[in-house]
């Protein structure tokens, strides 16, 4: 294990301006364990007094080499690491990896997989946002928020725990559909759980959104405009708010969601202010596509038929030889996909969240990448927090929405 | 699809010799190394791809020279488009132009490839290891750089792991 | 601190002592934040209303190492986190006690690979480990109170 290894100020003259090698300003190194980073980020701030200068963010305390151990695993094996890497949204990492693999295989979904993919993907969108707004306002010193919206996402958490066993990292979402079906109780829950969100949400940003406290920490702070936003590749909550409208889940349709009725909210300002209100605005919008969805839950099989892909029921084994070794082959070798590479991409609580992913025709993936919103979004943590201060500085990374699981993979 | 990528390919075919491949409804462009930024610079400009979302690379050792890929994706928001770019590099000594110049946050996305497999942007203003220790040695990502497990203590082989595991004592 | 050597062992007087101590000492044991992954989420869900944490003494988190007594690592440590790991271990003052919370800080969990520390106890010493991917909330507590049955048992010529 190796001591910890100082960085000196020369190597890093090339990102700090030049009154730092003079000891004009202070240099203070905001670090990987802190009670307001949202995990282990790093950041190491030039300051002049108490304004930031330049901010330097250094990532990594999380790697975990997935993307080289997926490598090694066949397809449905490595799918359970996807679950690890952004883990208040582990639904849709399994979304986006198994779109990926249907799109590769040509596998086909049957339509009541898509609409619970569809209510399973919003009700992990409901507990991200909810999840963040607790942490920020635990961030921005109001911390009772934070143990009411806990007690809303263990109702989401039970749900799961109902369809699959495991309160977070279900890997329920499998290439073809989905595990298995979701039981009776389910229904009856997801209804109360309906019943009684809404008047939640306005209580909660009823809670933050007159406080002149949290308008002052949080209006003008951060601020990004539309033609940056682009530039800078950001997509989600923070492009919504500097006024661009723009929505994977619009824009490329995925599994069903063309027949739902929702809107965008967007804001103008481009501020920390602005961004709670459209996470905010998200979490109503997501009731809406769940509500929809429900209604419209057709009766069916959840997971394709596809024998070289989807291993049989164990009911067909004991009658049939085809399933028995179509069974076999797949607990063993794995299926293999044909030779290509594809990119998928979806709407994740934080921006646009894709896999590349390529197969050379054998049963374990070749190189999958995954292209992570917040990765793309930290970058621009720099250009956000020069001339603001010390204090804001928490509130902006917490507005940015961090995971750094996602960040670093 | 239609071919709605063919006036955008048909004037860079014959300028930039570019190569283009359909596959489930993707396009991609296999442009030479040094194009690269030429190609993304029209495509930004003139056919309005302003969004850079994705830059990565891929390893074909042993099976193929030349040994990697840099794939970059880049976005068209207002027609709803991705467009897939390729470029293939040799093993020894892998070097590209930069993209900072073109989309500032190429230089996160650089730093990682230079990280994992040590492919060298020339141009890119902080050329630093990001997810990876400062001191590492090797890049991971490449298919000769080994998966570094421990192997698994079961209670069959218990005692001789057991002496060689490291425990901290205080 | 040096009770015991003035004390010694003097028989009844110091298992009262003992057992005063290791009461005192169980029923307000304050974590240091150490949430990395997604255990740390379950921590949280711990320490929320559902499953109060604060029943048992541990209202709050201190993010200052040197106001706490225990460490909770939540999550996977990597290569490049370790020796940040370690350094607030012995910025901890004694006495002090480490629960490895999750797989991945007992034994590396399901990432067998370059990038993550096999089990935390090649950096700290682990008192207790407590199992599951994540485990939940009730797994964790059944870890703390297994903690404090052990703490309550602590015999004085260990101390110092």
């Amino acid at each position: 294990m190796s001591d910890i290894r100082e960085v000196t100020i020369p190597e890093l003259a090339h990102l700090l301006s030049p009154r730092a090698l003079s000891g004009e300003t202070m240099l203070l190194n905001m670090g990987p364990q802190h009670p307001s980073t949202h995990g282990v980020l790093r950041l190491l701030l030039e300051l002049d007094g108490e304004i930031v200068i330049n901010c330097i963010p250094d990532i990594g305390f999380l790697h975990t080499g997935v993307e080289k151990n997926m490598e090694s695993k066949t397809y449905e094996k490595a799918e359970v690491m996807t679950d690890r890497l952004d883990y208040t949204n582990p639904i849709g990492n399994n979304l986006v990896y198994c779109m990926a693999v249907e799109k590769l295989a040509e596998l086909d979904v049957p339509p009541r997989a898509q609409v619970l993919r569809v209510i399973l993907a919003e009700l992990t969108r409901i507990a991200s946002h909810l999840i963040w707004v607790g942490t920020s306002a635990l961030d921005l010193a109001a911390m009772s928020l934070f143990l009411y919206t806990m007690r809303d996402r263990e109702m989401i958490l039970d749900m799961f725990e109902m369809c699959s066993g495991q309160r977070m990292m279900t890997t329920y979402v499998r290439p073809g559909g989905l595990w298995r079906d979701v039981p009776r109780e389910f229904e009856e829950y997801l209804k109360q759980f309906l019943a009684v969100i809404p008047g939640r949400i306005d209580e909660y940003e009823d809670f933050l959104g007159k406080n002149p406290l949290f308008l002052d920490r949080t209006k003008g702070i951060g601020v990004i405009n539309a033609e940056e936003c682009m530039e800078w590749g950001i997509s989600g909550p923070i492009l919504r708010a500097a006024g661009v409208a723009y929505d994977i889940r619009k824009a490329y349709p995925y599994s069903g969601y063309d027949q739902y009725d929702f809107d965008i909210p967007t804001f103008p300002a481009g501020d920390v202010h602005d961004r709670f209100k459209v996470r905010m605005e998200e979490i109503r919008q997501s009731v809406r596509i769940v509500r929809q969805a429900f209604h419209h839950l057709p009766f069916g099989p959840v997971r394709s038929n596809n024998r070289k892909y989807v291993p049989p029921p164990r009911s067909e084994i004991g009658t049939s030889m085809e399933a028995l070794i179509h069974h076999f082959k797949i607990w063993t070798e794995g299926f293999s996909p044909p030779k290509g590479s594809v990119y998928a991409s979806t709407e994740s609580p934080r921006g646009e969240l894709s896999v590349y992913l390529e197969s050379d025709g054998g049963p374990k993936p070749y190189r999958v990448k995954y292209r992570t919103p917040s990765f793309v979004n930290l970058q621009i943590m720099p250009f956000l927090t020069k001339g603001h201060f010390v204090a804001d500085v928490v509130g902006i990374i917490g507005s940015i929405d961090v995971v750094l699981g996602d960040a670093d993979r | 699809m239609d071919d709605w990528y063919k006036p955008i390919t048909d004037v860079m075919q014959d300028v930039y010799k570019i190569h283009v491949e359909v596959f489930r409804d993707e396009v991609t462009l296999t442009v030479p190394a040094e194009n690269i930024v030429e190609v993304v610079k029209t495509l930004k400009l003139v056919n309005d791809y302003r969004m850079l979302v994705n830059l990565t690379a891929v390893d074909y050792w042993p099976q193929e020279t030349p040994r990697f890929h840099v794939v970059y994706h880049l976005r068209n928001i207002q027609q709803n488009t991705i467009l897939c770019l390729r470029v293939s590099l040799d093993g020894n000594a892998p070097i590209l132009p930069t993209l900072e110049r073109v989309f500032p946050n190429a230089n996160w996305f650089e730093r990682e490839v230079w990280d994992l497999f040590g492919i060298l942007f020339e141009g890119n203003s902080d050329m630093r290891r990001i997810v990876m220790p400062h001191d590492w040695v090797g890049h991971p990502l490449r298919k000769d750089y080994p998966l570094g497990y421990e192997e698994v203590q079961f209670s069959f082989n218990f005692d001789e792991i057991e002496l060689k595991k490291p425990y901290a004592k205080e | 601190m040096g009770i015991e050597q003035k004390a010694g062992d003097m028989g009844i007087i110091t298992t009262t002592l003992e057992q005063v101590v290791g009461f005192a000492r169980t029923n307000s044991m304050w974590p240091v934040l150490f949430g990395l992954a997604c255990c740390a989420l379950e921590m949280m869900a711990a320490q929320a209303a559902n499953y109060d944490l604060s029943r048992f003494g541990m209202e709050l988190n201190r993010a200052s190492p040197r106001q706490s007594d225990l460490m909770i690592v939540a999550g996977r440590v990597s290569q490049k986190m370790a020796p940040v790991l370690r350094h607030l271990y012995d910025q901890m003052p004694d006495p002090k006690w480490v629960i490895a919370m999750g797989d991945c800080a007992s034994c590396g969990g399901i990432f067998n690979n370059y990038a993550i520390v096999q089990g935390v106890d090649e950096v700290v010493p682990v008192d207790i480990y407590v199992a599951g991917c994540p485990p939940r909330p009730e797994g964790l507590i059944h870890g703390i109170i297994t903690l404090h049955e052990k703490v309550k048992q602590e015999k004085l010529t260990r101390w110092s």
